[in-house]
């Protein structure tokens, strides 16, 4: 497969104190661990376990997530804008590797 | 007579028994949680702190058609600033081969304690949502979801 892709929706520029919306989607089979190939045999579990937003370099929201999220995994969340700066989106596979995206925030 | 009626249910006890028999060969082999794990999950979280109904807002479709992805949009009334905020939301399903779905960790910065994802749910259950407070208070909400086509491939 495909490495994950991630896709992210920021808006560019925020007034002080507006309250934003992030949109976070990435491209994963979210492998439950539950399922059974052709042969009988159960497929190894494989998801992506653990999804950060930090800004600034400081963490503003996670989420864990379990088998039971869904196949290329949606996350929405909110952030209060005060200052100018990037986000960093982190994705944490169970295989140890990491999808990291960047966006940048403009306050004015 | 009283012995051809006892002879009767003797028959019928066997009958039970085979179809009883039957019925846990023929069952499932996957393990599904129940209400009893959910609130196992939740006492190794909180243990037996005293949760309170409100402030909680889960959005929930009451029929999902497909099990695969089941939207759920979790938002907790609070003011987010640095003395009185949503520290934590756990949604669990009692329906599901395990009892977890998604942890969330809030902080001030978020300005709204409100997160939206898609969730698989294999049958018809029960949503629990459970939100802490950075005071330690707890509030919970509860949804029962109807799952037309179930989303564990088994």
């Amino acid at each position: 497969m495909a490495s994950p892709t991630p896709r992210v929706r920021v808006p560019a520029n925020a007034k002080p104190g507006e309250l934003i919306e992030i949109k976070t989607l990435i491209s994963h089979e979210m492998e439950s661990g539950q399922r059974k190939d052709a042969s009988g045999k159960i497929v190894p579990r494989k998801i992506i376990n653990t999804f950060t937003a930090a800004f600034n370099g400081k963490t503003v929201f996670e989420a864990d997530w379990n088998p039971a999220i869904s196949a290329n995994p949606y996350q929405s969340f909110f952030y209060k804008a005060n200052e100018s700066g990037a986000f960093t989106f982190t994705w944490k596979d169970d295989d140890g590797s990491n999808y990291t995206a960047k966006n940048k925030l403009t306050v004015a | 007579m009283t012995s051809m009626s006892g002879q009767m249910t003797r028959r019928e006890t066997l009958a039970l028994a085979a179809i009883a028999g039957l019925a846990s060969f023929l069952a499932p082999k996957m393990v599904f949680a129940d209400e009893a794990m959910v609130a196992a999950e939740i006492k190794k979280l909180y243990g037996d702190k005293k949760m309170d109904s409100g402030k909680i807002k889960l959005d929930v479709p009451e029929i999902a058609e497909n099990g695969l992805v089941v939207p759920i949009n979790v938002e907790v009334e609070s003011p987010m600033t640095d003395a009185d905020h949503v520290k934590a939301v756990h949604v669990f399903a009692d329906g599901n081969p395990m009892p977890g779905v998604v942890s969330y960790k809030f902080t001030p910065a978020c300005g709204k304690a409100a997160a939206s994802t898609r969730m698989r749910l294999a049958q018809t259950q029960n949503v629990i949502c459970i939100a802490e407070m950075s005071n330690g208070s707890l509030y919970t909400a509860k949804a029962n979801i109807k799952v037309t086509i179930g989303g564990c491939g088994g």
